[in-house]
């Protein structure tokens, strides 16, 4: 700790800090652009001047860049100082000479970081008289607006997208007054994470496409902290609702996991909300003909079922109350995973090693802090986005820990990327095809599975002898890597090791457990990082309140033998959990089946009766993320159809609300007794009064209803919620639990949320961060051994992997418009040699044995021969029904609409 | 039916013509703020507008008389009701002319003063009943601004009392025979003015209902007929006051003998009328503290001192 | 005690004789509606929506006026058309709810929402008093004749290109050294 003054006050500081952050973390103003809580210092844009004197005698000071200056002990600074004011002044109105006449059209406006710092520094006319520099824009794909004219040049972009992000296209162009950022011609923002730039930029130049298009001002939204439902890993989040309809989706800062930052998919895959799809009535469809239930139907139906021991399946992607209140009603032997069998299995064996002391599965921000990585097969930038994002800061360690040794402070970010350079900490990548992270990769093994995951055993059998040994045949060439590998991790501070479910192999899991077991077994004491990852929102929970045994190829089992007439699907879509085959057969013996979902599936179209569900948006909620975490999302609107949360439907007539819910989820399921701490506190409400969900501007609230009758109706009540469908209340301006948007006075932008931060980049005051709900055992498991069996690969033949893709393979975000203007049709990458071999070229159209649908095929230069990977796309292959391996025929077909143009994957070759 | 002091065509015409009265003023008070304001006032409905009353009844007879769901309905029902009886019941002790008049009462004033403190509980029970927040300022603010000011009000008439040896106000007019009572008790008279537009909460004292502040303070919540009579009570209350002015202070009907006495009561009792409504046209609203402090430490004070100096003057004379 | 007497009897006296001696003055009331009072330009009665100098809708959807309602009488929805223009697709007044404050006006940074000297606004249901933005839009300029935003702002729609706005350099070629 260091002691500083600031005009006058003295305060005790971090001295690791810089000056501006310091300031910041007290709770002052101070003007600043360029610096940015995650990306340090540049001092590009000279906004953040304050006086620095050199001793209590020194009267004049010096001027100096508050994000430039450690703040040292005993420094003395004053930022009231008339010089620094009128120094600051004097920089945002030269930033504003080119700066257009746009606030009205401008998307960033009432929450444009420009706007706030104008008025603080104390700009406000307009003095200059020449010619504004004008540009022209770029098209950069379905998500983000360009409108280069509002650039204030403070560089924000690009550091986040190139230097943060690793992207590649997009760079600072031309000089002097003339700069540009943008790509090198018009086209699609590459980067997974290319949406933060909305909220990087402290201007108006990179806006969100989609939120334009039905644009409000930021106080008009109605808001609640809600989690990311697109991923595993729980991102937190701010959706917002105008007029009915879900216009945009931001971060909301939670230190543990997302920080500031979310994945593309996540911040743009909304939008199925609201979908005209979407299911709005309670129907009885018999005789391919639909029929709305009445409400005496419905609770007869409803008693018919839960009397009949029906079966339930339950749903990775339905929140812990539905999945247990389907679990009450069939019962739990009756209720059976929503899983596909293979991810079934992995899920438990996840679940396992999660309770195994030896391990410890680490959050994003500590994901952040690993210094040597390996990666088991799992294409961790499509599957769990936001987690690719804090690889790529893990392997920065590296710079950090050389400036150190050069007393470079880490906030002094062009000094630290330039002293490193090309030097980053080990990330091994193992995987059957190109991954969006090798750029950042020491190593990178592209292999057929059976090879992967020897490899990874033999890296934990040379870390610690007792392991299982691998085949050695298969590892063959691979000696020496491994024997880095291991020697890497085995030096590291931090280690880490990732697997997870999407490749379809546990085996990779069981190496990846031996690797982190062996670490563990040889550094001693400590838990060693292992992150396991499951692919969907609620996977965790679902498999933690699911029967090991129950698995769904059980159930199919019991429903085409007959021996039950009754079941009901929670919010799945059986058809991508297996084989379409035999989920026909299940299902055609069936007399009745309940389905509920929000969107019309495959498995809704079999079914006898169709309940309407609530989207994420529409429903308060828990869901367990991959690190077993659990989180309380709060409803933001409402549904004016007669779709209800599923546990709702089927609770049937009985009164319950959702906090009655979780705790019996807490109380009566298994794992789950931390639930209700997450409940909000009734104690730290004022005079019992609820938390708007409306900001104190909310506009138009006599005008919005008034073409539908002039006498304004009561204010909606929401007698569940502590959150209220209105501006009353008194919103949580302390209490960052519940703070769905940062506001502070003169900070209208998101970079308000550092006053509600213990410190900058902390946790929030008060804030949740969720609760952790795996409980450790006691003693740490044994090596475990290889058990897959891998197909035997004729000649002709190709051995299957599947592929993932940010955008599509997940279920929901994929009917969102945005998303699907950057989908594309299911393909097969296979390597150059075996495209010869086949006698296909990219982009020709070819069949799969035993599959319907075409794909096209994609020559990807770094596939291993013999090996293709297919991506199922949204629905369109189902990828159980895939054999192990595969061969090429010639279709006819031609291209779809979308084809492979829209792919962005590193080895696809440019001539082709 | 004969006419004379109490019989029930003297009763029957006193009744009649006070409400009368008391209606016409809503026209009254408004041509003449009208005419104190550069304005013209009510002049569309009958003859100069005097029918305006009129208009004024149709509609407030007409009006939804609506009872807020949260009120306590008995009490919300008898306030106004309270008002207007107490009132109309202070004019029985009013001598208007010789033979004219409901009774003589011996303790006519302290009949008067009795009912003017009931009426506290008129504006009281409205305020609290209607369950409104602005309902219940204007009722405390009513409650105490009413027993503060009924004291000096009360002590003020003691030099009245002491000079003519009496209570029966027929008796103090006939006392003033040889002087009205305005220019020995000149001070008396001044606090007695004061405080009894207090008591009816006219304005610059409506500090009860202050629309600015509170809304309309006890009688927020009320309408229709109901706020009617808060409406008719406040204009009977000023009669009342501007008649007991002219008995205790100028002499009732008393005047030369080419009027007959009850106009000379009546043009007494108007001219009072016509000054409180130019009060309310010229004088603003002190704010509630002063109003208190004025009062307690100026007012009763100097009420007391009066009586002082009457009593010892005429124990001195005598 | 002589101030005090002075500054407080007297001083009602005074008020009092001078409100009184209004009685001897000549009314200001206009018989309206058989006499018409002026009505001055910028008087604040019914609100409209006015056009640019080019006959295009001056409003750019920027939800000033609504947020600056102290009633919240107004809603609106952003929409652009093919030109490049921001618009409202619906915008709505409750004229049942407005108190004519202006502040919408105030608040406007395209002149597009005025406040007229038209001040008989009576209907005889409450509903009527619900103007969408098709009885708002007049087809003149109203108080502003000469302004148009977007001859001044950045935004290039069809028609006014990047650099054609007021005060504005072409737009500049990224891949020159030159200028
Ligand atoms: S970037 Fe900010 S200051 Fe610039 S036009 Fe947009 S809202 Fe206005
Ligand atoms: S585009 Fe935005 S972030 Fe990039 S330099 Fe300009 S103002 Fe800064
Ligand atoms: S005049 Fe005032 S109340 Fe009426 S719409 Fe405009 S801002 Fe709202
Ligand atoms: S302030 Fe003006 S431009 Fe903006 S929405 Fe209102 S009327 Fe339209
Ligand atoms: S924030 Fe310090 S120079 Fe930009």
């Amino acid at each position: 700790m260091a002691k500083i003054v600031i005009d006058g006050v003295s305060y005790e500081v971090d001295p690791n800090n810089n000056l501006l952050q310091e300031c910041l973390s007290q709770g002052l103003d101070l003007p600043y652009f360029c610096w940015h809580p995650c990306m340090g210092s540049v001092g590009a844009c000279r906004q953040c001047a304050v006086k620095q004197y050199l001793d209590a005698d020194d009267k004049d000071g010096t001027l100096v860049m508050a994000c430039m200056t450690p703040a040292s002990d005993g420094a003395i600074i004053s930022i009231e100082d008339e010089q620094a004011r009128s120094f600051r002044a004097d920089v945002i109105e030269s930033l504003m000479i080119s700066h257009p006449h746009d606030c009205p059209v401008c998307e960033e406006g009432g929450e444009c970081h420009l706007q706030d710092m104008t008025l603080m520094s104390g700009h406000n006319y307009r003095r200059y008289d020449k010619k504004k520099v004008t540009h022209r824009n770029q098209y950069l794909g379905p998500f983000i607006n360009h409108e280069m004219n509002r650039c204030i040049a403070c560089y924000r972009c690009v550091r986040y997208y190139d230097d943060y992000a690793g992207g590649t296209d997009l760079s600072a162009q031309a000089s002097h007054h003339h700069v540009y950022f943008g790509r090198q011609a018009d086209g699609v923002l590459e980067s997974e994470f290319s949406g933060n730039l909305v909220e990087v930029c402290p201007t108006g130049v990179f806006t969100d496409k989609g939120f334009s298009k039905h644009y409000v001002r930021k106080w008009d939204l109605q808001s609640a902290p809600s989690v990311c439902v697109g991923c595993a890993v729980g991102c937190n989040t701010t959706p917002g609702e105008r007029y009915g309809s879900l216009r945009r989706l931001v971060n909301r800062y939670n230190s543990e996991i997302n920080g500031y930052f979310l994945c593309d998919r996540g911040r743009f895959g909304f939008d199925y909300v609201n979908s005209e799809q979407r299911l709005k009535e309670p129907v009885r469809l018999l005789d391919s003909e639909s029929r709305t239930l009445s409400s005496e139907e419905l609770a007869a139906t409803l008693a018919e079922f839960s009397s009949s021991r029906a079966i339930g399946i339950g749903s990775p992607r339905a929140s812990n109350e539905s999945n247990f209140m389907l679990r009450c009603l069939v019962g739990d032997e009756n209720f059976y995973s929503g899983f596909s069998d293979t991810e079934h299995g992995a899920v438990q064996s996840i679940i396992e090693l999660a309770a195994d002391p030896a391990f410890h599965c680490p959050s994003i921000s500590e994901i952040e802090q690993a210094d040597a990585v390996v990666i088991l097969s799992e294409d961790v930038t499509n599957t769990a986005p936001r987690l690719a994002l804090a690889l790529r800061q893990s392997v920065r360690n590296k710079a950090l820990s050389l400036a150190e040794d050069c007393h470079i402070p880490q906030w002094q970010d062009a000094a630290v990327r330039e002293l490193a350079q090309q030097q980053r900490s080990p990330l091994c990548i193992l995987s059957s095809y190109a991954t969006r992270l090798d750029d950042v990769a020491s190593d990178t093994v592209i292999e057929s599975p059976r090879v992967l995951s020897a490899i990874g055993f033999a890296i934990a059998n040379k870390i610690s002898a007792t392991a299982a040994s691998s085949d050695g045949g298969a590892t063959e060439g691979y000696g020496e890597l491994i024997a880095r590998v291991a020697a890497q991790l085995m030096a590291a501070k931090r280690p880490l090791v990732i697997a997870g479910t999407t490749a379809g192999d546990t085996d990779l899991i069981r190496a990846a457990a031996n690797i982190a077991r062996a670490l563990q077994e040889k550094r001693g004491e400590k838990p060693v990082d292992l992150c396991l990852l499951v692919p969907e929102v609620n996977s965790m929970g679902l498999g933690m309140l699911v029967n090991k045994e129950n698995t769904l190829g059980r159930a199919l089992e019991k429903l085409s033998s007959g021996a039950v007439s009754h079941a009901v699907v929670l919010e799945n879509d059986l058809y991508r959990r297996a084989d379409s085959g035999v989920v026909d057969a299940a299902l055609s013996r069936l007399d009745n089946l309940m389905v509920l979902d929000l969107l019309d599936t495959p498995t809704t179209a079999k079914a006898s009766v169709v309940l309407p569900t609530t989207a994420f948006s529409e429903h308060e909620a828990t869901y367990v993320n991959y690190e077993g975490r659990a989180q309380l999302s709060f409803q933001v609107h409402r549904n004016h159809s007669a779709a209800k949360p599923a546990w709702r439907w089927l609770n049937g007539d009985q009164e319950c609300d959702v906090e009655t819910m979780v705790n019996r989820c807490s109380s009566e399921a298994k794992g789950f007794d931390k639930l209700g701490q997450l409940l909000p506190d009734p104690a730290q409400f004022v005079a019992g009064m609820k938390i708007p969900r409306q900001s104190q501007r909310y506009s138009g609230r006599t005008a919005i209803k008034a073409n539908l009758n002039v006498h304004e109706p009561k204010q909606a009540v929401d007698s569940e919620s502590v959150m209220a469908f209105s501006m009353e209340g008194i919103s949580a301006q302390k209490d960052a639990a519940f703070m769905a948007s940062s506001w502070a006075p003169q900070w209208n932008s998101n970079q308000s949320i550092s006053k509600f931060q213990e410190e900058i980049n902390g946790k929030l005051k008060q804030g949740h961060t969720g609760t952790l709900l795996i409980k450790k055992l006691a003693d740490s498991g044994a090596y475990l051994q290889a058990e897959s069996a891998y197909p035997d690969v004729s000649k002709g033949s190709l051995e299957v992997v599947l592929a993932q893709q940010i955008f599509g393979s997940d279920e929901l975000s994929a009917r969102s418009n945005s998303i699907q203007e950057r989908m594309t049709d299911p393909y097969i990458g296979i390597s150059p040699a075996d495209a010869q071999a086949q006698g296909v070229q990219h982009g020709d159209m070819v069949s799969l044995d035993g599959i319907d649908a075409p794909v096209v095929v994609c020559i990807r230069s770094k596939m291993r021969t013999g090996v293709a990977a297919i991506y199922c796309g949204n629905g369109e292959i189902n990828p159980h029904a895939l054999p192990e391996t595969i061969s090429l025929g010639k279709s006819e077909s031609a291209m779809g609409e979308r084809g492979i143009r829209g792919l962005i994957i590193s080895d696809v070759l440019e001539d082709y | 039916m004969t006419w004379e002091v109490g019989s029930y065509l003297n009763i029957g015409v006193i009744l009649g013509l006070v409400i009368f009265i008391a209606a016409m003023l809503i026209w009254v008070e408004r041509r003449l703020l009208g005419l104190w304001q550069e304005r013209l006032g009510p002049n569309r409905v009958g003859w100069f507008g005097l029918l305006q009353v009129a208009a004024d009844m149709i509609k407030i007879f007409t009006k939804e008389d609506w009872i807020p769901p949260f009120a306590d309905r008995m009490s919300f029902v008898l306030a106004p009701a309270i008002i207007m009886v107490v009132i109309l019941t202070s004019f029985a002790v009013i001598p208007f002319a010789p033979g004219v008049g409901v009774v003589d009462s011996n303790i006519g004033i302290l009949f008067v003063l009795a009912m003017a403190s009931l009426g506290a509980y008129s504006v009281m029970l409205g305020g609290l009943s209607s369950d409104n927040k602005y309902a219940l300022l204007g009722a405390l603010r009513a409650a105490a601004q009413m027993v503060s000011y009924e004291v000096f009000m009360g002590i003020s008439l003691l030099g009245v009392v002491a000079l003519s040896g009496s209570f029966n106000l027929r008796e103090i007019v006939i006392a003033q025979s040889d002087g009205w009572y305005i220019f020995p008790q000149f001070i008396g008279f001044v606090i007695f003015l004061i405080a009894g537009i207090a008591e009816s909460h006219r304005l610059p004292f409506d500090i009860p209902e202050a629309e600015q502040e509170i809304c309309s303070g006890y009688h927020t919540e009320y309408s229709g007929m109901k706020f009617g009579m808060f409406f008719v009570g406040e204009y009977l209350g000023l009669v009342l006051i501007a008649s007991l002015l002219t008995v205790l202070f100028f002499g009732g009907w008393l005047g030369p003998a080419f009027l007959p006495p009850i106009f000379w009561f009546a043009i007494k009792a108007f001219g009072f009328i016509a000054f409180f409504i130019l009060l309310r046209a010229a004088i603003p609203r002190p704010r509630y503290d002063q109003l208190m402090t004025y009062g307690w430490l100026f007012l009763l004070p100097l009420s007391l001192l009066n009586l002082l100096v009457t009593g010892a003057i005429i124990l001195v004379t005598q | 005690m002589f101030n005090l007497i002075k500054d407080t009897l007297l001083s009602q006296v005074v008020t009092l004789w001078h409100v009184f001696s209004h009685a001897f003055v000549k009314a200001d009331t206009v018989q309206y509606p058989e006499e018409q009072p002026y009505m001055f330009p910028r008087w604040r009665g019914r609100i409209i929506l006015s056009r640019d100098p080019d006959g295009e809708e001056r409003c750019v959807a920027c939800n000033l006026c609504a947020v600056a309602c102290p009633v919240d009488c107004i809603a609106l929805q952003k929409t652009e058309d093919e030109d490049g223009r921001w618009y409202p697709e619906f915008f709505r007044i409750n004229f049942s709810r407005c108190i004519m404050c202006g502040f919408c006006e105030e608040a406007c940074p395209t002149y597009a929402i005025q406040l007229t000297p038209d001040f008989e606004m009576a209907e005889y249901t409450r509903q009527d008093m619900v103007w969408e933005k098709e009885d708002l839009l007049i087809s003149g300029t109203g108080k502003y004749h000469d302004y148009s935003f977007y001859r001044v702002a950045g935004k290039s729609i069809k028609g006014k290109d990047k650099g054609e706005a007021l005060n504005e350099a072409a737009p500049v070629d990224v891949r020159s050294l030159l200028t």
